[in-house]
């Protein structure tokens, strides 16, 4: 079983290598055929350009990375340097994000699940809050925290940009942990009453682990949310120190260094696939309560 | 007898759904008393209230009108003491559980301790004839065994009473029987009482010391038969006797007995 298992991983990881791979091939192929100009159909553009300050060789991307940093940036080292701190700030951020959002997404859930009057009442505002657009939200999350103090704690700007991923990252968690929590049918549920279970020791006993197939999936998209969440929150209220940052900053140098926008792009992809690797971990780790093909 | 409280009494109880012009009258009018390890049987066509009947006594449904006693104790307060067992035709086992932890399941919820628990489960477990199979995921099990589990655990707080909502019902015959007669064994090495709801006729007879006809619009009991077959086995199935009872319960179902008018009295 467990090699089996290994072999659909493997199988899969290849996959993604080979996809990276032909998107690689198709990049440099549209440079080779495409003329550097694009191509025009009376004044409109049909085909975007394909010269070099617009779609740079992979291997100026990739040389990128090795560059030195221009003198007075953080970090002084080089690119990939500072790429990798940037990340690694981001993901701290959107990590503390993921974290308050699942919380939150579970609490929201397990509450309409106990009572129908709540599930009515909050879940239109779940399903809202998702509408309303992230860039005109963020900045008022920032200016809220500006002078908030809590418990003699100041409010720091990052909490913010993580408040906003959060925001992101609950949503799915809510929605899919509501389905989970309300899927066992009647013969189950009327089972733990006949057997005088109280409702905490059915969310404990049946709800919850019934829901796990549910979750992993909504936790995925809650791990890519608040990555996505924190990314965009950066950037609109301008926190430093992040990859968001890194986005902007390199992109003002696009004029001199057209392949240098994609390094912290990539990376930011990188942190993407990272974080929703990580949840696959938990899709491993939760495998009996998975529906299990009948086999043994 | 008189010592020990009936198993089940239930006096005038009612049940309506709905309300204005739209409610159904699911039950009306129903009394019914199982005495302490008696087997009882309700029988009757879809919609004549017997698994209604069954979820009052069980308390899954509040009666709109009359009382429910099981061992002497209202309904809502046996189900909370698990003063029965229960078994729907769905076994509705707990996929990630193992056989094992899905009999000890009634048990944990009552803060059993974990040897205790084992112990307990274990020796259902070789009651029901599936020793071998605790490891097992509930999945690897064929439905007869499933079932086989699903009984298991409704006996695992010692019960004095079995509720049982046609449990065989999605079992091959051949399977069905065997059941039947497995569960007979396992009821008088229990001595609990069961209240069975099904649609065979056969199987009825078979099980029962007393069947309880049912009709429909509105549910109600409309016959109270008693069987006496003596000792069950597989011989039994092919007598006179086990025949003349099952005509008896036919005729009953068709509405077209003479001791109707007493039952109903």
């Amino acid at each position: 079983m467990s090699g089996r298992l290994r072999g659909v991983h493997v199988r899969r990881g290849a996959m993604v290598v080979l996809a990276l791979v032909a998107l690689g091939v198709l990049w440099e192929l549209y440079k080779l055929v495409v003329p550097d100009d694009g191509v025009r159909i009376g004044d409109g553009l049909v085909l975007p350009r394909s010269d070099d300050a617009s779609m740079p060789h992979l291997s100026e991307i990739v040389a990128v990375f090795g560059e030195r940093e221009v003198a007075g940036s953080a970090g002084g080292g080089t690119v990939a340097a500072s790429v990798l701190s940037s990340l690694w700030y981001s993901l701290g951020l959107a990590a503390a994000g993921f974290v308050v959002g699942v919380a939150v997404g579970l609490a929201l859930a397990v509450a309409m699940a106990r009572l129908a009057i709540i599930r009515r009442a909050v879940l239109p505002y779940v399903v809202l809050s998702q509408t309303v657009p992230l860039i005109a939200l963020a900045p008022l999350v920032y200016g809220w925290g500006g002078n908030l103090t809590l418990l003699g704690w100041e409010w720091q700007p990052w909490m913010s940009v993580s408040i906003i991923a959060a925001y992101l990252a609950f949503f799915p968690v809510a929605v899919g942990a509501l389905r989970g929590l309300t899927s066992p049918p009647p013969v189950q549920t009327e089972l733990l009453a006949c057997f005088g279970a109280s409702w905490w020791q059915t969310l404990l006993r049946l709800r919850l682990p019934a829901s796990v197939p549910y979750l992993i999936p909504a936790l995925k998209l809650a791990a890519a949310a608040a990555v996505v969440g924190a990314i965009v929150a950066e950037i609109s209220t301008g926190l430093a120190g992040g990859i968001g940052r890194l986005i902007i900053s390199y992109a003002q140098q696009a004029t001199g260094d057209p392949a240098k926008v994609y390094a912290p792009i990539l990376g930011a992809a990188l942190m993407g696939l990272a974080a929703v690797g990580l949840m696959s971990l938990l899709d491993v780790a939760l495998r009996r309560y998975q529906p299990t093909e009948v086999a043994s | 007898m008189s010592d020990a409280p009936p198993a089940v009494a239930l006096t005038a109880v009612a049940k309506r759904f709905g309300t204005g012009d739209g409610a159904t009258l699911a039950l009306t009018g129903i009394d019914l008393t199982v005495a302490a390890g008696e087997f009882v049987s309700l029988i009757g066509p879809s919609g004549c209230g017997k698994s209604t009947l069954l979820r009052v006594v069980a308390d899954l449904v509040e009666p709109t009108d009359g009382t429910a006693l099981v061992n002497g104790k209202s309904a809502r307060r046996a189900r909370l003491d698990q003063d029965y067992g229960i078994a729907f035709q769905q076994a509705g086992l707990l996929e990630w559980r193992t056989v094992l932890a899905n009999v000890e399941l009634p048990l944990a919820l009552h803060g059993a301790g974990r040897d205790e628990r084992r112990r307990r489960a274990l020796e259902l477990l070789e009651l029901v004839g599936l020793s071998d199979f605790a490891g097992h995921r509930p999945s690897q099990l064929s439905g007869g065994m499933q079932q086989r589990v699903a009984i298991a655990r409704a006996l695992a707080r010692r019960p004095a009473l079995l509720l049982m909502d046609e449990p065989f019902g999605a079992l091959d015959e051949m399977t069905r029987e065997r059941m039947q007669t497995e569960l007979l064994r396992i009821c008088s090495e229990t001595s609990a009482a069961v209240v069975f709801v099904t649609h065979s006729i056969p199987e009825a007879v078979y099980l029962s010391q007393r069947v309880v006809v049912m009709s429909p619009r509105p549910g109600r009991i409309t016959h109270l038969i008693d069987v006496t077959l003596g000792h069950r086995d597989e011989d039994v199935r092919e007598s006179g006797r086990f025949f003349a009872a099952i005509t008896e319960v036919r005729e009953a179902l068709r509405g077209r007995s003479a001791v109707a008018q007493e039952a109903t009295s």
